[in-house]
């Protein structure tokens, strides 16, 4: 079978391709890596941190609020501790950690050595780990962010919320958005030139289309709140009138500005991991995904449709009637592509030959929360029932079975079928089995009598509630299902730890997978591939079985790029070769940028604007170094191997 | 393997499904939204303002009378069977006035008036809340809308209107009000008039104190006014100190009013 | 039996324009940017279309001062455009000159901007028009700011003899973003000098 063939390059060939891709030793080279693997792996390690951080605060929430009138948290101290929550969870955990599968698995499944902009990658990743920090640079002082993610002014504007949380909170969320940006702009780049040739665009893996579409959103959503937050910052720090209704400011356009960009954001923290399970599921149904076209444009549709119904969330403000039918209406056809996706998956399921391994449970959950997410999303939905719903524990239960169902589940599902590929070993599958199962089971026993405390009334963003209100049986047991799924984690983690030692080994494909990480070994050298596939379909290691194409796809002869470090580019749709690329290598200008961004931010926050003017100096020679070009190359005859 | 392009049918008839239901639901909200969008024509509506502020709810009746215009909190009583208009307001922030018995909820907003309508059409306490996080507080920032027939409501009217009466023996609480309480509460029908905190005239019919979070009784009463911060931490109103010669008349006082 | 061996087609390295990765990367920075002064125009137009009294207070601005310097920043991008282009095609020997002029209106543009500013009857924080009228010009400053950067580090780039090769990248990206700027101003200008006036 020529398609599955082994790279039979001579050993001192790939040795040398070895030695000059890979990252320098020690310390210098742990600081200066460009290797797109080591930052991913790094992404997902940081942002699951950060999901154990948000996890706990999120525990002591639910021991506060297991009975009425509990005293274990001050008000002030809850009311930070939910903020902390929110921000953590959705900015710090659940982007970075899809960040951190694509950033790792770009490259290996399109065809090439690296991602477009190597250090842009390490900068992106030095960026988010320190604006994270910067988040909770408050927290030893009692002065984290306290307004809730969402921070509405005029409670969050200086008058009311005179302490440094705020600032944190909106310098931060600015700091954090240029991380956001810069990777958003590698990965589009990446997906437009260097895929590998033959790789058109209709034979991207879904994860591809579901991240670049995310990507491109992103470029165009997270200005707003880094708007909003910095009109904020001027309003507290200056006495701006933004907002402040003395000054004739408006509070509705904080809520504007901010979920013009919160509703583009919760679909970029879906959709690329609706793109893990669209390429992992058909893998464990022995099959192609069902309506490959379909979900792909489904994917896209969701997200343009995403733009147009931020005022879902401010369909009880009191605007006008035609503005809130219009929304409402948007946000209930925007359930319609991810109906797509559902019976795709669905379809994929039932006509295939389901192999019950761990990943197929957690991908298989995924389906069932995503259908109960989707339906209390299209309940809030409408405006009428939305007018009962809204700032409930019915949106509370609503946003947890989308953000987890759709980006926890299959984020764990997708370390148990990617960890072999990453570290050469498998995962434990009966640790795996009782992992999911406690998950599951723990985070439906939480979260689903939310939906009921909901409709009793109880409000959202409370410490306590009354005793006579009959919300304390359920909030008892939800409670307990959150340590329930707390434990699911723990076993996930524990089995985690232990494959890392303990785990079987694993070769290049051992799911029998068709997309071209697995035609490398496991973990891949350093430079990916010996030599650049030639792709002839969206399954290049089924082709013999599913015989859907006449040609094959190249894995052994192709183009060798030897010289340096190098990968080919190629045309925007149809992947056709047209330069050789040459990628930088390591390099301390990212950690360096990073660092003078960091004392920019630090500055401004303390008003210290010596320091924040060096920082930026800083930054603005770090970019010159940077960006400074380097002799030009002629054209060359590019080394191939054939 | 399975090869052919075989499971297309699932998500056109799936999508075909889920679109049918959801456009339906999409008809449903429009209809539903323009049905409620204007009280049932026949009965004059009642207009009350309603004015949210950390931590407490404010309501204004407006009167044709000269002077009969008067202030109330934490209680909002309504005739039955009379669309109300409540014209909504914030003093601080953003709240959210909602009623789950009687309506949707409504946002208060700074700079901006707000205007939904209720009806109730039994006669009976229904418990409100505020919906929209607002500060320390939020959690204890209850109301309550209390329907009865037109005739006790007229008659509550007139009991808000007269205010209080003064008579000698309990004239000495009146006096530590006015010197302890005066510069932020206001009864009518006595020279107290502060407008910060809320209006506690006829507070003796009220069945909660704090904004719905404890009981309206004098041992409440007593411990509210003593140490508010140890019931509801940061809530505007100071901890004040009074000795018991002091608090029992304070206490029997406003429980008579 | 396969074996290693050179292609037979010349394939550039690197590439220029549309061939290299900064252009494009250059592209994402103009779309995350420009729809950044889109946000800040519709806040200012929410603003205004929800106040009370007149917008702008005081009436609109005078365009004494503001026309003039859009037809300065304007030409600074001619300027730009056409001594590249003559760079480019061989007719003229070096970039500097384009570069420091384009740059020398650019800073007459700041300066004149300033200028706008300390003429206004309004500080900062006077009211919801001032913060909203300083910081959209004031990101726009910010960004002409950038752009001279960006123009004098690559004068002293051409200076030192790095951008021989033509088409040259360095050359082609600061020339798209110092379009881009301008592009912006004119929709800046109109937001801000040109709506509010009345017939």
């Amino acid at each position: 079978m020529a398609t599955i063939a082994r790279n039979r390059l001579p050993d001192q060939e790939r040795e040398k391709l070895r030695a000059t891709w890979e990252t320098a030793p020690g310390v210098y080279g742990w600081f200066a890596t460009v290797d797109h693997k080591q930052i991913g792996i790094r992404y997902l390690v940081t942002s699951i941190v950060f999901l154990l951080i948000g996890g706990v605060e999120a525990l002591v929430m639910r021991v506060q609020l297991a009975q009425p009138g509990m005293k274990l948290l001050a008000p002030e101290q809850y009311d930070q501790l939910f903020s902390l929550h929110g921000v953590t969870m959705i900015f710090l955990y659940a982007l970075p950690v899809l960040s951190g599968f694509s950033n790792y698995l770009w490259p290996l499944m399109l065809g090439s050595r690296d991602m477009a902009f190597p250090r842009v990658n390490a900068l992106s990743y030095w960026l988010y780990l320190l604006s994270g920090v910067f988040l909770y640079v408050g927290v030893p002082l009692g002065q984290a962010p306290n307004g809730g993610w969402f921070n509405y002014v005029p409670y969050t504007s200086r008058e009311y919320d005179p302490g440094i949380n705020i600032d944190i909170y909106a310098l931060g969320l600015i700091f954090l958005g240029i991380s956001t940006a810069v990777g958003s702009a590698n990965f589009v780049v990446t997906l437009l030139r260097t895929r590998a040739p033959g790789m058109s665009i209709n034979r991207m893996p879904i994860l591809v289309w579901g991240t670049v579409t995310a990507s491109a959103a992103n470029l165009l959503a997270v200005p707003s709140v880094s708007l909003a937050c910095l009109m904020l910052w001027l309003d507290r720090s200056f006495g701006a009138h933004f907002f402040e209704v003395s000054g004739h400011g408006q509070p509705l356009l904080w809520q504007h500005l901010f979920w013009a960009f919160g509703h583009p954001w919760v679909y970029a923290l879906v959709l690329p991991a609706m793109g893990i399970v669209s390429d992992a599921l058909p893998v464990f149904c022995r099959r192609p995904l069902v309506g490959y076209t379909a979900v792909a444009l489904a994917t896209v549709t969701t997200m343009v449709i995403g733009f147009g119904v931020w005022v879902h969330h401010m369909f009880a403000t009191g605007l006008p009637a035609m503005a809130i039918s219009f929304f409402s209406a948007a946000s209930i056809i925007i359930a319609i592509p991810s109906a797509i996706a559902v019976f795709s998956w669905l379809a994929t399921i039932w006509t295939g030959q389901p192999v019950f391994r761990t990943p197929f449970l957690f991908f298989a959950g995924f389906v069932i929360l995503f259908v109960i997410g989707g339906v209390s999303g299209f309940m809030t939905a409408s405006a009428a029932l939305d007018w009962q719903l809204t700032d409930t524990y019915f949106v509370v239960a609503h946003l947890h079975y989308v953000l987890l169902g759709i980006n926890l589940f299959p984020v764990v599902g997708g370390i148990y079928y990617w960890f072999p590929k990453m570290t050469g070993r498998m995962m434990g599958e009966r640790l795996g089995r009782w992992s999911f199962w406690t998950m599951f089971i723990g985070f439906n026993i939480a979260f689903f009598p939310m939906h009921v405390v909901g409709l009793e009334g109880m409000p959202r963003r409370v410490y306590t509630y009354p005793a006579d209100l009959g919300l304390g049986g359920w909030n008892l047991l939800i409670s307990v299902g959150a340590f329930l799924f707390a434990a699911g984690i723990l076993l996930f983690l524990v089995n985690l730890v232990l494959s890392l030692s303990r785990g079987a080994p694993a070769g290049p494909n051992p799911w029998d997978a068709p997309t071209l990480e697995w035609a490398t070994s496991s973990p891949p050298p350093p430079h990916n591939f010996d030599i650049i596939p030639i792709v002839a379909s969206r399954h290049p290691l089924w082709e013999d079985r599913l015989e859907e194409v006449e040609e094959r796809s190249q894995l052994d002869r192709g183009y060798l790029l030897d010289v340096g470090r190098e990968t080919i580019g190629t045309t925007p749709m149809d992947a056709e070769p047209n330069v050789i690329l040459r990628m930088p290598g390591d390099s301390l200008l990212p950690l360096g940028l990073a660092l003078c961004v960091t004392l920019l931010f630090l500055g401004l926050l303390a008003h210290a604007w010596v320091i924040a003017g060096l920082g930026l100096a800083g930054a603005l020679g770090v970019l010159v170094a940077w960006l400074a070009p380097a002799p030009p190359v002629e054209a060359q005859k590019a080394r191939i191997y054939a | 393997m399975r090869r052919d392009a075989g499971g297309m049918r699932w998500i056109y008839i799936g999508v075909s499904v889920s679109t049918v239901a959801l456009i339906a639901s999409a008809i449903w909200t429009l209809l539903t939204l323009r049905a409620v969008a204007q009280p049932g024509g026949g009965v004059t509506p009642l207009a009350i303002s309603v004015t949210g502020h950390q931590w407490w709810w404010e309501a204004t009746y407006p009167g044709a009378e000269p002077d009969g215009t008067f202030r109330t909190a934490s209680e909002i009583h309504i005739p039955t069977n009379v669309p109300v208009r409540l014209e909504l307001r914030a003093d601080d922030v953003i709240h959210s006035f909602w009623v789950p018995k009687l309506a949707g909820k409504t946002d208060v907003i700074p700079g901006r008036v707000n205007s939904m309508w209720i009806e109730a059409r039994t006669p009976g306490v229904y418990r409100g809340q505020c919906m929209e996080y607002c500060g320390v507080e939020h959690a204890l920032m209850a109301f309550r809308v209390v329907a009865e027939p037109p005739a006790q409501f007229a008659a509550w009217r007139r009991r808000q209107l007269a205010g209080a009466s003064t008579g000698a023996s309990i004239a000495p609480g009146y006096r530590v009000f006015a010197r302890r309480c005066s510069a932020c509460h206001a009864i009518r029908g006595t020279e107290s008039g502060g407008i910060y905190g809320p209006d506690l005239t006829n507070l003796s019919g009220r069945a909660t104190l704090a904004s719905g979070t404890l009981p309206n009784t004098p041992a409440n009463l007593a411990r509210w006014i003593a140490h508010p911060q140890a019931v509801k931490p940061g809530a505007r109103m100071p901890d004040i100190d009074l000795p018991p010669g002091e608090m029992q008349p304070l206490v029997a006082y406003l429980e008579t009013r | 039996m396969p074996e290693i061996r050179v292609a037979a087609r010349l394939l550039p390295v690197n590439g220029t324009g549309r061939l290299s990765t900064g252009w494009w990367g250059m592209l994402c920075l103009v779309a995350t940017e420009g729809i950044l002064f889109a946000y800040l125009i519709f806040s200012h137009g929410y603003l205004g279309a929800q106040a009370v009294g007149d917008w702008p207070p005081g009436g609109a601005p005078a365009l004494a001062l503001a026309l003039p310097n859009t037809f300065l920043l304007l030409g600074s991008s001619i300027v730009l455009e056409i001594g590249l282009r003559r760079y480019e095609t061989a007719r003229a020997g070096s970039p500097l000159p384009a570069l420091l002029v384009t740059a020398a209106m650019g800073g007459a543009f700041v300066l004149v901007q300033l200028k706008e500013w300390s003429n206004k009857p309004f500080s900062f924080d006077s009211n919801a028009y001032a913060c909203s009228y300083f910081t959209l010009t004031g990101f726009h400053l910010a960004h002409v700011l950038a752009g001279l950067f960006a123009l004098l580090v690559l004068a002293v780039w051409s200076w030192q003899g790095r951008l021989r090769r033509r088409p040259s990248l360095p050359l082609a990206l600061g020339r798209i973003y110092w379009h881009f700027v301008d592009i912006v101003w004119l929709a800046v200008f109109t937001t801000i000098y040109l709506v509010p006036q009345q017939p």
